[in-house]
């Protein structure tokens, strides 16, 4: 289990990880998600004891990363696979990682065979693809068979055949009673592999429940509907205080479930051709959540909105 | 003993250290082949002229001692090694320790690898290793080459970046010490107390004129201390450095 309390890192004005408190349970897979920027790596690297934190602290099974002793033993991280010498061989590179925790060096081609690289064992890493590299990367992670494992961004670039593999992999680790934790930007990936989801926005904690709850909770349920009378719903639906958007010739109103918008459409005569709920989706829920703390904001609905406004003045 | 096998593990994989190891031994080795070979009646050859070239193989030397760490930085094999090893001062204690024991052999390998091939290309010249002042000049070549190597590492971990860290040694072994003589006044006391200068001493410094014409090494070093004494000067200064490189990593991010 992770536990981080109050995790603060600041660089200079800079606050890149906001007083930050989440669990990460075992036996699960837990999405750690938010947009690019949000924190999620830093969080990561602070630990595993490569960054320190400002304030703040996280625990692994009650010890810091840096009080354990041969800690590739109790964790496994892929946080970058080009961390790797370009000029050394995938079994060097896992040789000495396997020496340097006092793991016999057969679990080498242990780890080799599990990731599927075991072919390539003596290629130099450097010359590796990205979906080799993260395999390689994986396989360090492995190394010390592990009860947390931590991935950060772990099907960045990968072709579906990778991603499937991974997505595959993670579950099996999590069958197998390991805490998993899976920093992601891709919600979609995120839906399918987490059971759990850690949500952040600008370093702060935004969420943290099951996938399914956070999906449920965060994307409000709306209905849709299309009738040739759309004027006098409009005005009924106006009255009865729910809130409505027009998309094209049908209306999306929210706050009000299927059967009363019938009933009030039967009270004020006006005939339905539609009448159909709308689930939210993660995606959603998620720039919802998240809209007001991406980091860089790409301005592309202000710049819109301002070409609009001048059009409108030459006009 | 863990992460020493682990340093040597990690240097070695690797063909940067290989290359720099055969182009330390061709560069002093060869240039002592030159100097063998050009010697005549006139200009005879001699132990300390044998040693003429230490200086290139100890620059090549601290280059791999550079990259050694500033590759690993390079490349996020640090935050790697970090991750296996948490506790960074005794990483870096390790690595230093294999850099070193590096250095120091190709430094043997080349001091008597280059009396070895002048010994063999002029063999009626007088060679014979009798001396303190003889004995240092090539035993002592390991030395420095080890102790530069320390002085290198430190500056690797410091600036982390091959470039900057390969420039600032260069500048400084080649330039900075050679330039501050050209200070009015002060320029040569300076000088006679700059680590560079220092490690020189211990190579060709203290000639001893008793059995032989010495004039033709290489020039005597001017350093302010005496031949060992001024050694242990160059290894407080690498110390030094590397207790800064040791301090900062503990401070700074991965």
């Amino acid at each position: 289990m992770i536990e981080a309390v109050g995790l603060t890192k600041r660089y200079g004005k800079t606050v890149a990880v906001d007083n930050l408190s989440f669990t990460v349970p075992t036996g699960r897979v837990t999405g750690f998600l938010g947009p690019n920027g949000a924190g999620k790596s830093t969080t990561m690297r602070m630990i595993l004891g490569l960054d320190t934190p400002t304030g703040g602290s996280v625990h692994i099974g009650g010890k810091s990363y840096r009080d354990l002793k041969n800690p590739l033993r109790t964790v496994g991280a892929l946080l970058d696979a080009k961390w790797v010498h370009p000029n050394r061989s995938a079994r060097a590179h896992l040789a000495w990682m396997a020496k340097s925790n006092r793991i016999a060096a057969k679990r080498v081609d242990e780890v080799l065979d599990i990731v599927g690289l075991t072919a390539v064992a003596g290629k130099n890493a450097g010359g590796f693809s990205l979906g080799m590299s993260q395999r390689l990367g994986i396989a360090g992670a492995l190394l010390g068979d592990p009860q947390v494992l931590l991935f950060d961004e772990p099907v960045n670039g990968l072709d579906p055949e990778g991603i499937l593999w991974i997505r595959k992999f993670m579950h099996r680790l999590a069958d197998e009673g390991r805490t998993v934790f899976v920093s992601s930007h891709l919600l979609s990936e995120m839906a399918l592999t987490a059971q759990e989801l850690v949500v952040i926005g600008r370093g702060k904690l935004i969420s943290q429940s099951s996938t399914e709850d956070f999906v449920a909770q965060a994307t409000e349920n709306t209905v849709l509907v299309r009738s040739p009378q759309l004027a006098d719903l409009r005005a009924a639906l106006g009255r009865a205080g729910v809130s409505i958007r027009d998309e094209g010739d049908s209306l999306v109103v929210s706050g009000m479930d299927i059967a009363e918008i019938g009933e009030l459409a039967a009270r004020s005569g006006a005939v339905l051709h539609e009448l159909s709920p709308q689930r939210g989706s993660l995606e959603e829920a998620f720039m919802r959540l998240t809209g007001d703390s991406v980091e860089y904001h790409t301005d592309i609905a202000d710049e819109a909105a301002a070409l609009l406004s001048t059009e409108g003045v030459k006009r | 003993m863990t992460l020493l096998a682990v340093e040597r593990m990690k240097l070695l994989t690797t063909r940067s250290p290989w290359w720099c190891a055969a182009l330390a031994l061709a560069l002093t080795i060869g240039f002592a082949a030159l100097m063998a070979a050009t010697a005549d009646a006139r200009v005879p050859v001699t132990v300390g002229a044998s040693q003429f070239g230490y200086t290139f193989g100890m620059v090549v030397v601290m280059v791999m001692a550079a990259l050694a760490i500033t590759t690993e930085y390079r490349f996020g094999t640090m935050r790697a090694t970090f991750l296996a090893a948490p506790n960074r001062t005794p990483v870096l204690f390790a690595k230093t320790a294999v850099v070193a024991l590096v250095a120091g052999v190709i430094g043997e390998v080349a001091a008597f690898g280059s009396w070895g091939i002048t010994k063999l290309l002029a063999p009626n010249a007088d060679l014979a290793l009798q001396t303190p002042y003889e004995w240092r000049a090539v035993a002592g070549v390991g030395l420095v080459y080890a102790v530069a190597a320390v002085l290198a590492v430190g500056v690797g971990a410091l600036v982390r970046q091959s470039a900057g860290a390969i420039s600032i040694l260069l500048i400084w072994s080649f330039l900075v010490e050679s330039l501050v003589q050209l200070i009015p006044r002060v320029g040569d006391d300076i000088h006679r107390w700059l680590p560079f200068t220092m490690a020189d001493k211990l190579i060709t410094g203290d000639p001893d004129p008793s059995g032989r014409d010495v004039v033709y090494g290489p020039p005597p070093s001017d350093a302010a201390l005496g031949p060992w004494p001024a050694l242990l000067y160059f290894a407080g200064v690498a110390a030094l450095v590397f207790a800064a490189a040791v301090v900062t990593t503990n401070r700074r991010d991965a």
